[in-house]
């Protein structure tokens, strides 16, 4: 691993996981060979479309895998000690204490006829046995802690009272309520005002800092991916197809798809000219491409046999360099170094 | 017919004279709560918004959740009655047509909607779906079949993918089933409403490219609602920006994302994450305080001086007479807490903003650097 080799920090390690679904048309597998690691202090953003796997490879972590779904192999270590995520009882404890996470529709997250300082405390008892009256005033820190004013009357509210932006930080503080070592975001932000978006984004950086936790960035948007990420993994079809260094990742990428992602999306900062969509569409897990999944879309593939024969491994050009699937890395390197 | 000629007026950003296809005057409309049959209080909406739309042309309209973005579309498509004001296509009053000559009007302004998965009929055939809005026509069904699958076939759908339903299309697809649709009666605005929010980043780019090309083949005129401003500066020639149910600022889009005057269009621009890692991690942004005003209950004066920046800044330099204090004890200059800015331009340019104190391109560049 050129991103980081030194894994004293490691909290979460996820080892070449393999996740499949039944499903009525057939067996998928949404999670394919996808190594990660999630570091004490430090961001990490997932990256891709849907169906590429990058919700599912969190969702298998934590034990929340769709009916059907099974680890067919892989393991996943926990500050060390290996977990089997498939144990019930296992899995209930991870989540919350160890992993927070914080759904996509935070909205909908949220019981409407219960305070939103119960929902809370609900958390705390569930997972430290202590009292009512203790579980509360821990449910009001967390709400102040994630920029709730005036959390001890706020606690009362329902959830019906609170704005958008306000229901969301009281999702992220279910999510920290516990003091997690790892926080998951599943697109924290996604349908939100870029200016609710934008103070989410903060009070998530904030906690990470504050807190010394690992936060999980999972994403489409590699504007918040530039900001707030010091490490990225490019997922596509089930699989990590680009991985290390956010600026390397960004500014420098050595995988097709990542490229054609970045030249696909306008910016809010300059004029892009004409755009270049990707042709086709994300692939159909029970179809996966043969080969390399992304060949049929790739403008580097362009009938090379080897692209729709062999799946590409995940390596790294040169030492420092971050990891690339692609079979023609290196000619894509070669190009950018002599422009 | 009720053919009306329109005086024009000055004061207001209108830039396409008699050649607008669509022109809004003074549009307002506040919804009126009802307790045990009283009125009580009143959500205004939309308050006097004016614009014109020249053809061929894209104006983008971008705000915050609850600033009137969608009660203005629904208003334009006369969907809802307007309080006041009216809205003219091709010269005539829409807010005053009978039910045969609203028909009329619904074919030459469509809508696109965001999500492509509940704006379909999941059980009529895509056929079906996009003749919907020719029912009225006198065509026979022949010909309606040759126009579906021709304005399929633009899409870069097949002929045959007519006999399908929605399920059995991806959500890029849709969407184009839903252009289709719009594009059927051949209309001459279409208002799209969050086009491509609901789809992958890959997909999007090509449904963009395909609805500029349409605009240019069709010379058709585009309202872009959207939330993602990188969309909006893609596709816009004109931009405009409302705040709390009112028009902010409005400006041809390379002058609005270069040169904001109003303090709330630069925080907007300012929260719009950059996918380059050098470029955001050097750069200063702009923070929002807070959520945007309830609009059953907008504070006074400029709506939005209780989150503004500029008008802390202005306010240091000003006298304790000349200065308002608010309840969490930031210092605003009083104009701004007392008085309603009205749209101005200030050199005659296409440049409007409704600020009493409007940000200089210094001041833009300082607060962005």
């Amino acid at each position: 691993m050129t991103v980081n080799s030194d894994r004293s920090d490691v909290v979460l390690d996820i080892e070449r996981l393999r996740t499949r679904i039944e499903t009525p048309r057939g067996v998928v597998h949404p999670v394919n060979d996808v190594s990660l690691q999630c570091r004490r202090g430090r961001t990490l953003a997932v990256v891709g479309e849907s169906g590429s796997g990058k919700s599912m490879t969190f969702m298998s972590v934590l034990g929340l895998l769709p009916a059907g779904g099974t680890i067919e192999s892989g393991t996943v270590r926990y500050q060390g000690r290996e977990i089997d995520p498939t144990d019930k009882k296992a899995a209930r404890q991870l989540r919350g204490k160890a992993i927070g996470i914080i759904f996509q529709d935070a909205l909908a997250g949220l019981n409407p006829s219960f305070t939103v300082g119960q929902q809370i405390a609900d958390v705390v008892r569930h997972h430290e046995g202590v009292s009512r009256a203790k579980a509360k005033e821990k449910a009001i820190e967390t709400l102040g802690l994630v920029g709730i004013p005036n959390p001890r009357e706020r606690a009362d509210y329902y959830p019906h009272q609170l704005s958008g932006g306000m229901r969301q930080r009281v999702m992220i503080a279910m999510g920290v309520a516990l003091r997690p070592q790892v926080l998951v975001a599943d697109e924290p932000t996604t349908a939100l005002d870029v200016t609710v978006q934008a103070q989410i984004m903060e009070l998530l950086d904030g906690l990470r800092r504050e807190l010394g936790m690992s936060l999980v960035i999972i994403t489409h948007d590699l504007g918040v991916v530039a900001r707030y990420a010091e490490e990225v993994a490019v997922m596509y079809g089930g699989r990590v197809v680009e991985h290390g260094e956010a600026r390397q990742v960004l500014k420098n990428t050595v995988h097709p798809y990542t490229e054609a992602l970045l030249r696909s999306s306008p910016r809010p900062d300059a004029d892009v000219g004409e755009l270049s969509p990707i042709p086709g569409q994300p692939p159909n897990l029970l179809a996966v491409p043969s080969g390399c999944s992304f060949h049929p879309r790739c403008h580097r593939a362009n009938g090379r046999p080897e692209c729709s024969r062999d799946i590409p491994l995940l390596r790294s050009l040169s030492p420092e360099s971050q990891l690339t699937a692609c079979h023609h890395a290196e000619e894509m390197a070669l190009q950018k170094v002599s422009k | 017919m009720v053919a009306e000629t329109v005086e024009p007026t000055t004061a207001a950003p209108y830039i396409a004279g008699d050649e607008a296809v669509l022109r809004v005057e003074n549009l307002t409309k506040h919804f009126v709560k009802k307790r045990l049959g009283r009125p009580t209080t009143a959500v205004k909406a939309v308050s006097d918004v004016s614009f014109d739309l020249a053809p061929g042309e894209t104006l983008g309209l971008v705000g915050e959740s609850g600033c009137g973005k969608t009660t203005l579309s629904r208003l334009i498509l006369r969907l809802i009655e307007p309080t006041s004001g009216r809205v003219i296509v091709e010269g005539k009053d829409v807010t005053r047509l009978s039910k045969r000559q609203l028909r009329e009007f619904r074919q030459r302004v469509q809508v696109v909607f965001q999500d492509p998965y509940a704006s379909l009929d999941p059980r009529q055939r895509v056929a079906a779906s996009v003749a919907e809005p020719l029912t009225n026509s006198k065509l026979s069904s022949d010909e309606k079949l040759r126009i579906v699958h021709e304005t399929l076939e633009r899409m870069g759908l097949q002929r045959a993918q007519a006999r399908l339903f929605p399920h059995q299309f991806s959500g890029g697809q849709r969407q184009r089933i839903g252009i289709a649709r719009a594009l059927s009666v051949t209309p001459k605005v279409l208002l799209l409403d969050e086009p491509v929010s609901a789809l992958d980043v890959s997909i999007q780019a090509q449904v963009l490219k395909l609805l500029q090309e349409l605009r240019d083949e069709y010379r058709l005129s585009y309202i872009l609602i959207s939330h993602d401003l990188s969309v909006v500066r893609h596709v816009s020639d004109r931009v405009m920006v409302m705040y709390l149910g009112r028009v902010v600022e409005m400006a041809p889009k390379e002058e609005l994302y270069t040169a904001p005057r109003h303090p709330y269009t630069a925080s907007l621009l300012s929260a719009a994450p950059v996918p380059d890692p050098d470029v955001e991690r050097t750069r200063e942004r702009i923070q929002l305080l807070g959520d945007p005003p309830n609009p059953a209950s907008p504070p006074p004066g400029c709506a939005f001086h209780r989150r503004c920046f500029q008008a802390e800044l202005v306010a240091q330099k000003l006298g304790d007479s000349e200065v308002t204090v608010l309840e969490d004890g930031r210092r605003v200059p009083r104009t701004c807490a007392e008085k309603q800015p009205v749209l101005v331009t200030q050199d005659a340019t296409k440049h409007w903003s409704a600020c009493h104190f409007p940000l200089s391109r210094e001041a833009v560049a300082t607060v962005t650097a």
